[in-house]
């Protein structure tokens, strides 16, 4: 356990060093300059100098990764030289709206994906069975901003139910609150529910073959019985796997529902930041967004020896 | 290992302990990012616009969010453009013009204060005006303080202005962004705390939503309509009207999808203002580079491209038609639509003459709604008199203003220019990407800046004549300023003649 802990965090810690160095040279590389967006159409190439030396964009690159990535160890983003802010602040903000959106999305499409896939794989042979499978493949094909966009026509603009865009977080009032996730949470999780449904469908057929289940039969348990006791917790592996996946992915997936519902959330900052070329604050989101991902990998990785005491056991060997 | 039962449990539950402890930070979380709220309350107008400033210091920074917002809300000059483009009185409640026309005495008004509380006197017009000129400006468009020789306090209720050489287009000028007046206490934090004269004061800005103006209290003039304003930031056009529509904004001003209108016009709950604004769609040509440095070449453009046409099919028909890079509101605009009609012919028969036959070019298009709209008929219109324009895309404004701007990389590109009475920085400037040779317009152009304001529109006129003459852009409309809003508003400006979006006459009947 101490051993897996401890490649675990090397790993953790090589991934983020690379990745600080592979993003601050992209940024690097696409062309357009800061300084020049800030000084505008009418800048003299003296003024643009100026405003280069004030960036200090114009300093040698080594001294420029430095002076970032030495305040990213110590918790500190500095200041976006394009907005004047600090960036910590605005950052952790953003972060929050991001992850109640996308934990919610993941929660709802896990309370629809698994009843439905384990339904599916159940009744794989039966009509029923198939008609969920073919509804999670449509499911699969509509693009999250597509459903976005229908929601908003349908409950929105129609039916009055629900607000058409906008953030309330959850302090300012529950109710509020609700009105406004509800929309985005279902465009997000619609896919989400019909990409897990297949996964979990997959898991659940595939631990139906194995020899336990039948001896479990065996004894006596009915089917959804014997599936309950014996077959949840091994096809949970690959299932969490891939929501794992999904969940970090989403984080900065959610970019295309938080335009279109106007929620201030981590993926519009990084578009609105690459669009002005600020490179602090893009490779600052970056490496959060890094940390976020590496940190549900060492989340899910315990999961894994809570779940499967197998892997527990290999690893304390 | 093997674990109880009870310690399997309880490990889940710390494990779902950590996920609901997440939960529950997450719930106060954001808290500085709320919006929307019912906009139902007649003491705030919730106003959509497209694109957020990336801070509010156009002292520092370009682009034409921050001032829409500032000007004339949060700022004011010493003097203002009305609707039809003239020039009044605003903080100077009056100006003498010395005889050699080189130096402006203004009165001030008095008992103005700024929203920190300090006076606005003399001092701060000094103080203004010659920080422009120093190097805490770094917007490029302080070179239109250039002229300016220096600034003297007479009283402290008036100044004069001495001009190196007389200037037609300074008052202008000071009626735009370099000539909003700031108090020296006040400039610390311009990017995040703008200290203003004006009717409105910052409130509060959250980023990624919304600005909120609040109205002052001690403002010398008259109060605004509404006392809080929130302007709303959207990605995209469709969100904008959909707020509308479900009451989350009240107003949408300067929309950018007018296709989208005709879900409002004849709908008694809201009104269609389709004023004008002094942004043109300029279809640029490299003049310095081939085949665009043959001034025959870019004729010919001129008459393939269909402008009516082009207007028609990419912008709904909205716009004016003007054929030459001056808008309507401008002092020295003339109709110059009759010097390139639609002539297919005439332009293959140019390019058989400059030996340009089956051109092909690149045609640097911006990622911006007017642009893409536009590019494709242009692109089919040059197709039909064999040139054959392949559009590549240019992210705006990064890579266009580094490539096509700064390094000249380009053939064709199309633009919306929204500065106010630019075509000087355009055309009388060798060195402008445009590249156009000013030679022939130079010294016509310096003579009208310095006559009087009678041989300022004529010599501008002939200034404009000349450079639509050598074709050296094709000007294809003049970009409408669509609003759209509540029918409950009323004083909502209708055409967009200066860069700020004027919020105080805006009223609920």
């Amino acid at each position: 356990m101490l051993i897996r802990t401890f490649v675990n965090l090397a790993r953790f810690v090589v991934s983020f060093v690379v990745a600080s160095v592979l993003v601050f040279i992209v940024m690097r590389a696409v062309p357009g300059d800061p300084a020049q967006i800030a000084a505008g159409e009418n800048a003299t190439p003296e003024l643009v100098e100026q405003m280069r030396r004030e960036f200090g964009t114009d300093r040698p690159l080594i001294v420029q990764y430095w002076d970032w990535f030495s305040g990213l160890v110590t918790g500190n983003f500095g200041t976006s030289y394009v907005t004047r802010t600090e960036l910590t602040g605005q950052i952790v903000d953003r972060v929050q709206v991001s992850l109640i959106l996308v934990a919610l999305a993941i929660i709802v499409a896990l309370i629809v994906a698994i009843p439905a896939g384990t339904f599916a794989a159940v009744r794989h042979r039966d009509a029923s069975g198939a008609v969920v499978s073919a509804l999670s493949q449509l499911g699969i094909a509509i693009p999250g901003f597509l459903l976005g966009v229908l929601l908003v026509a349908v409950f929105s603009l129609r039916l009055g139910w629900f607000p058409s865009n906008g953030w309330v977080p959850p302090a300012e009032g529950v109710g509020a609150f609700l009105s406004r996730v509800t929309l985005p949470v279902m465009a997000l999780a619609g896919v989400q529910a019909a990409i897990l449904t297949r996964y979990v469908r997959s898991a659940v057929l595939e631990v139906m073959g194995e020899d336990y289940l039948r001896t479990a039969r065996a004894k006596g348990l009915s089917p959804l019985q014997a599936l309950l006791k014996h077959g949840l917790r091994n096809a949970a592996i690959p299932v969490i796997t891939v929501t794992s996946v999904q969940l970090a992915a989403l984080i900065i997936g959610a970019v295309v529902i938080e335009r279109v519902f106007v929620i201030p959330g981590l993926g519009s900052f990084l578009l609105d930041s690459v669009g002005n070329r600020d490179m602090i604050a893009v490779q600052s989101v970056v490496m959060v967004l890094v940390g976020i991902t590496l940190l549900i990998n060492l989340l899910v990785d315990v999961l894994y020896t809570v779940l499967d005491p197998r892997i527990r056991q290999r690893t304390n060997a | 290992m093997r674990r109880s039962i009870p310690a399997l449990f309880a490990s889940r539950l710390a494990a779902l302990g950590l996920v609901s402890a997440l939960a529950l930070t997450a719930c106060s979380a954001g808290s500085s990012n709320s919006s929307g709220g019912d906009a139902a309350a007649k003491d705030t107008l919730n106003v959509a616009l497209t694109g957020e400033p990336v801070n509010l210091d156009f002292t520092t920074t370009a682009g034409a969010a921050i001032p829409q917002a500032m000007m004339s809300n949060v700022y004011e000059g010493l003097v203002q453009v009305d609707q039809e483009g003239k020039i009044q009185p605003l903080l100077a409640t009056e100006w003498k013009v010395s005889e050699d026309r080189e130096s402006y005495t203004f009165t001030l008004k008095e008992g103005v204060k700024f929203s920190n509380g300090a006076d606005f006197t003399a001092d701060d017009v000094k103080f203004s005006l010659d920080r422009v000129k120093s190097d805490a400006w770094k917007n490029g468009l302080k070179s239109k303080m250039d002229v300016v020789s220096s600034v003297k306090v007479d009283s402290p209720t008036q100044v004069t202005v001495t001009l190196s050489q007389p200037s037609q287009a300074w008052l202008y000028s000071m009626t735009t962004l370099v000539g909003a007046m700031f108090d020296e206490s006040g400039v610390s934090d311009l990017a995040n705390q703008p200290v203003g004269t004006g009717p409105y004061a910052l409130g509060e800005w959250k980023r990624g939503e919304a600005i909120t103006l609040k109205a002052r209290e001690d403002y010398w003039g008259t109060k605004p309509g509404i006392p809080t304003v929130n302007l709303r930031y959207f990605a995209d056009a469709v969100a904008t009207t959909n707020a509308l529509k479900s009451g989350d904004v009240d107003l949408v001003y300067n929309m950018q999808a007018p296709e989208l209108l005709s879900g409002f016009e004849g709908d008694s709950k809201y009104q269609v203002l389709k004023g004008t604004s002094n942004g043109e769609i300029i279809l640029s040509m490299n003049n310095k580079k081939a085949p665009f440095n043959d001034v025959r070449v870019r004729q010919a453009v001129m008459y393939a491209v269909d402008r009516q046409a082009v207007m028609d099919t990419a912008w709904a028909g909205l716009g004016t038609q003007v054929g030459g890079p001056v808008p309507t509101t401008d002092p020295y605009y003339e109709d110059l639509n009759s010097v390139y009609p639609h002539d297919v012919d005439k332009a293959k028969s140019l390019l058989k003459e400059a030996g340009a036959e089956n051109l092909s070019i690149t045609f640097s298009v911006p990622t911006r709604p007017y642009a893409q709209a536009v590019s494709e008929i242009v692109v089919s219109q040059l197709k039909e008199v064999g040139i054959n324009a392949k559009i590549e895309s240019a992210e705006f404004p990064a890579v266009w203003l580094d490539k096509v701007f700064t390094k000249h990389e380009y053939q064709m590109s199309v633009v919306l220019a929204v500065e106010s009475r630019d075509v000087l920085t355009m055309f009388n400037n060798p060195d402008y990407y445009i590249g156009y040779d000013n030679s022939k317009i130079k010294a016509d152009a310096a003579a009208a800046d310095q006559a009087d304001e009678a041989g300022y529109v004529q010599g501008m006129k002939k200034v404009v004549r000349q450079i639509v003459d050598d074709a050296a852009a094709d000007t294809l409309f003049i970009f409408p300023n669509v609003v759209v809003g509540k029918a409950g508003l009323a004083g909502v400006p209708a055409n967009s003649v200066t860069e700020a979006l004027s919020l105080s006459g805006i009223a609920w009947k």
